[in-house]
Order: structure tokens, then C-alpha cells, then sequence
């Protein structure tokens, strides 16, 4: 495990704002770490990167325990907190170069990232003047600066274009592809981690929810065919006389368990032939949101 | 010690384009520059002058200025301004993720802060004497080249360096703790107006105790030593107390750094 908590608790005053919080981040995975805002992801991040002292339980990352081995666990990490910290009055490759600097990277390597996170042109202007979307780029070229074997990424998306969604989602899935780093990647969207995490942490209220490999989670809720046809009611009766189980009608929709692409066509090719028009066919996944909406309401 | 190296060279690479950093060489530089004007144009009434007391005269202002209001009000600013970035840009969280050592960034930016003050009174001292030789070539008439008090005056800036020293590790921890520059302004003026009273009105016997009395404690009637060619002696109580208080203090800051959870 390249990240291991054992009943981490934090509190805030009085009020706690982590429970009990076990982690098991594996190694060369995509650690997707879900939870609606003001869940305590970023409180558990800054106590994985040493800002906030540990109040009960203990943190271990690379095997080695985080207080008493804090620089040289920090020396592998690269992180992304909350808003990129950003010098607003520094270009970003200013920025890049007194990052580089103070880590002992090779200045060349500034302009590797800035290739990488697509500012090169933007390279040279003020900071402050950049879009969100630009600052959260900067901010992941200067967690990636000098080649941490573990990224923590908080909400690393955050103000990005679908473009730069996609790109980054691309970059992280090559990272630990090809290179073998860990990525810790916390965000309140399902859609998003669902696409590139191996791994799923969901933390609601300070405590964890669920916690295991995507398949794991999908299991728990299994994908469903969605069936979009004119006379729904008859279509679904058709089906259910068929063999098939129905899950749910709807005044649009159909929907019945996911098996295989075969089953697929051929529930499709018997509306057909019954006559039904099929205005769509599908695999949905969109149980899983409902999973994760239920499992944060309700835990 | 490589984290401190590092760590300092990142806080003259991020401070170089601010008004924080040329402020150091600005106001030095532009105050001797007006006080040479106004030598320049007043040549006629001055040069009744003998050497000494002319220099006495022409560093007198600047360093007047500095002793009473303007180099406590400076400090307030140049330490501010130091630990603002981070502040500003929420940069703290960052640095303390990085593998250096909390001392490393604690005490970098603290002897940055130390140096930027002391790189503006030794340009006081570099700009003294140039403008003022400098006066001596364009108006003969002013003796400036008779004398020579290269040696006093640099004795007395240090002196006042050290005696503001104190006044330095304060504003350093207030700025470091408190994100808005008006608590640090705000007890940092009202200190340096009470430590005024304290020296020159009330002459409190134990004024070279305040930190903020003890820059014009350190220098009151100096000037009158540049007249008189008279030893100075740097390491008087209150340049021994503002020492004391400062490594106190310095001492006391890293603790806070040490416990200071990023919220």
C-alpha cells in the first residue's frame, strides 16, 4: 500500500471532521476519493501532507510512518490543495523555475511541464492574469515538477473546460500506466472518477463509506439496459412475457439488468420485430450515481 | 542548511519584482538624492561650513528620519511584505508540502527580512557619502571633501540596525500569524509612536527596554559624534536589548511555525 491510515479522526474545536478513517491506496492505482463538499476530503488530505497534525490515529505512506519521516515521504509527493497556490505577481514559468529551484530540478524540466499542461504561450505572462482553468494546469505541472512517485490531487478539475477534463483525466490514466505512479485524486463528481480511478474511496461526514476497487462499487449497483420505445407499457409487459426481467418503467424509459452486448441486441431485435420503434438502446451506469447519492444521504 | 540556501534564493527569486525588494534600494536612494538637492541649491548658506559638522548635517537629516519614524515604519512594511506573498498568493500550504525543513522556510524569510533592512541603511550609508562627495566635486565651495566619516556613520547604522532589531523579529511573527496588514500596522505604529514619547518626551529610564524606543535610543545625539570625532560605542543597553528580544523571539516564531496547522 503506498497510502495506509488507520482510524484517523480529526476534529475542528469539538466538532469532528474525520471518523475512524481507514485508507488502503494501493500501489500504481488511480485512488478516486468521492465525497460531497464539506465531507472531510480536504482535511484528509492536508493531514496526508503533514499541514494539519495528527490529532488520533496514524498515517503511514511508502510504508514509512508520516510524522516521523515527514521530508522524506514529502521528497515523493506532489500535491494540488484546494485552489492552485499560485505567485500571482510571477509568470508561470517564474512560477515553474523557483519551484524547480527550491526542489533541485533541472530547469529544463519546467519547460517539459509547461509542454505537458499546454501553456507554453501562456508561459510567459503574469499569473494573476491566467483562467482558472490556466492556474489549475500550473498547479498540476508544479505537483508533477519533479517527478513525485505520488500525486494528491484535490479536485484537480476544478474550473477546467471538457477539453481540459479530458486531458488531464488522459494524463493521469498515462501516468500510472507507463511511469507506475499513484494518483490520489479527491473529487465530489462520481461521472468524473468513475472514468479514470481504479480504486474508490467515498467519504460522507468525515467517515468512509465505501472503500474498493470500481468493480467492487459496480458490483454493488450493476449496469442496466435502458430502453427508450414508443408504448412503453406494452413494450415492457412484451418483455416480461419474453423471460426478461424489468427492473423499472418509466414514462420514457425501460429498464432492465445489464448481462452482455448479445442480450442487448437481442432485446433489441424482438421489440423490432414486435413491432415497437427503439428510439434508444443502451448500457446506463446511472445506478451508480444513485448509489452514491443514497450511500452519502443516508450514511 | 541546503533547505535554508534554497529557501533564500526562492525568496529574493520571488520578491525581485516587488515594491517590497526596490523599496530597500528606493527609499534610500531617494531621500539622499532630495536632502543633495537641497544642498545643491542652499550651496551659498553652507558653505560657512567646516567639514565635519557639514556631514554632520547632510547625514543628520536622513538619518534623523529614520531613527524617529521612518525605519520603524519601514520595518512594519518590508516584513510585511515578506511574508505577504505567501499570504497572498495562499502559497503557505505549498511551501510546507515541500521537503525542506519548517526551519529552513521559517528562518530564510526571517533573514531575508533582516537582510532587506540592513541593505537599505548600508545603501544609506553608500548614497551618504556618494551624494555627499559627489557635492563636494560639483560645489567646492562645500567642504565635503575635508572631512571624512565613512567609518562613524557606517558605526552608527549598524547600530541603529541592531537597536531595530527587535522591532524586526516582532513585526515578523504579527505578520506571520495575521494574514491583514492593519493588526501589524496598527500595534506597530502606536508601538513606534509610544516608544517616541517614551525617549524624547517622558525620558523613561528604562526606554531602551521597548522595542519600538530602541532605534532612537540607539542613535539619539549621534550626530553630534560625527561633529566631535568621538568613539562610538555600538553596544549599548539598548542595541543589547533589541539583540536579546530579537533571538528571543526568533526563537519563540519557529515554535508557532512548527505548530501552525494550514486550515
Amino acid at each position: 500500500m503506498v497510502i495506509q491510515t488507520s482510524n484517523l479522526n480529526f476534529y475542528f474545536g469539538k466538532q469532528p471532521v474525520v471518523k475512524s478513517l481507514s485508507l488502503q491506496v494501493p500501489e500504481q492505482s488511480i485512488f478516486g476519493f468521492l465525497g460531497p463538499n464539506g465531507a472531510g476530503k480536504t482535511t484528509t488530505i492536508k493531514l496526508l501532507l503533514s499541514l494539519l497534525k495528527i490529532q488520533e490515529g496514524s498515517i503511514s505512506i511508502f510504508g514509512q510512518e508520516l510524522q516521523r519521516n515527514r521530508l522524506s515521504i514529502l521528497s515523493q509527493i506532489g500535491s494540488l490543495i484546494e485552489q492552485p497556490a499560485i505567485y500571482g505577481h510571477l509568470t508561470g514559468r517564474e512560477n515553474l523555475i523557483n519551484r524547480a529551484k527550491l526542489l533541485q530540478v533541472p530547469v529544463s524540466r519546467v519547460d517539459d511541464m509547461l509542454t505537458l499542461v499546454h501553456l507554453k504561450d501562456a508561459a510567459h505572462k503574469k499569473a494573476s492574469n491566467y483562467s482558472l482553468g490556466m492556474k489549475q494546469r500550473l498547479g498540476i505541472a508544479l505537483a508533477m515538477l519533479a517527478d513525485p512517485k505520488l500525486l494528491i490531487l484535490d479536485e484537480p478539475t476544478n474550473g477546467l473546460d471538457p477539453n481540459g477534463i479530458i486531458e488531464i483525466r488522459e494524463l493521469l490514466v498515462k501516468l500510472v500506466k507507463d511511469q507506475g505512479k499513484t494518483v490520489f485524486v479527491s473529487s465530489h463528481l462520481l461521472a468524473e472518477i468513475e472514468r479514470m480511478a481504479t480504486h474508490v474511496g467515498i467519504i460522507n461526514h468525515g467517515a468512509m463509506v465505501f472503500q474498493g476497487s470500481i468493480q467492487d462499487l459496480e458490483s454493488i449497483s450493476p449496469p442496466m439496459i435502458q430502453v427508450e420505445t414508443d408504448q412503453i407499457a406494452n413494450a415492457a409487459n412484451f418483455l416480461k412475457s419474453a423471460g426478461h426481467e424489468v427492473n423499472n418503467v418509466t414514462d420514457t424509459y425501460i429498464t432492465l439488468p445489464y448481462t452482455s452486448k448479445d442480450a442487448v441486441a437481442a432485446i433489441n431485435a424482438r421489440l423490432h420485430n414486435q413491432g415497437h420503434k427503439i428510439y434508444s438502446i443502451g448500457k446506463v451506469q446511472k445506478d451508480l450515481e444513485q448509489l452514491f447519492l443514497n450511500i452519502t444521504k443516508n450514511a | 542548511m541546503k533547505g535554508f540556501l534554497l529557501s533564500l534564493q526562492s525568496e529574493f527569486y520571488k520578491s525581485r519584482k516587488t515594491l517590497g525588494f526596490w523599496s530597500a534600494v528606493l527609499l534610500p536612494l531617494l531621500l539622499t538624492s532630495l536632502i543633495s538637492i537641497g544642498f545643491y541649491f542652499k550651496s551659498a548658506k553652507l558653505a560657512a561650513y567646516p567639514g565635519k559638522v557639514l556631514w554632520a548635517q547632510f547625514s543628520g537629516i536622513s538619518l534623523g528620519m529614520m531613527g524617529t519614524l521612518l525605519l520603524p515604519i519601514f520595518i512594519i512594511f518590508i516584513v510585511y511584505s515578506v511574508n505577504s506573498v505567501e499570504h497572498k498568493s495562499d502559497t503557505w500550504k505549498t511551501l510546507f508540502t515541500l521537503p525542506i525543513p519548517k526551519w529552513s522556510i521559517y528562518s530564510a524569510k526571517f533573514f531575508y527580512a533582516f537582510f532587506l533592512i540592513l541593505l537599505c541603511l548600508m545603501l544609506f550609508v553608500a548614497f551618504t557619502i556618494g551624494f555627499g562627495n559627489l557635492l563636494g566635486l560639483l560645489k567646492p565651495e562645500l567642504k565635503f571633501l575635508d572631512a571624512h566619516i565613512e567609518k562613524e556613520l557606517f558605526d552608527i547604522y549598524i547600530k541603529l540596525f541592531l537597536g531595530s532589531l527587535a522591532i524586526l523579529a516582532l513585526q515578523f511573527v504579527m505578520s506571520l500569524i495575521w494574514k491583514d496588514f492593519l493588526k501589524p500596522m496598527g500595534i506597530g505604529f502606536v508601538g513606534t509612536i509610544v516608544g517616541a514619547i517614551l525617549v524624547t518626551n517622558v525620558r523613561w529610564e528604562y526606554a531602551y527596554a521597548f522595542p519600538y524606543a530602541q532605534p532612537l535610543h540607539a542613535i539619539m545625539g549621534l550626530s553630534k559624534k560625527i561633529r566631535v570625532n568621538s568613539d562610538l560605542e555600538i553596544f549599548t543597553n539598548e542595541v543589547l536589548a533589541s539583540m536579546g528580544i530579537a533571538t528571543a523571539i526568533f526563537i519563540l516564531g519557529y515554535f508557532i511555525v512548527k505548530r501552525l496547522s494550514i486550515k
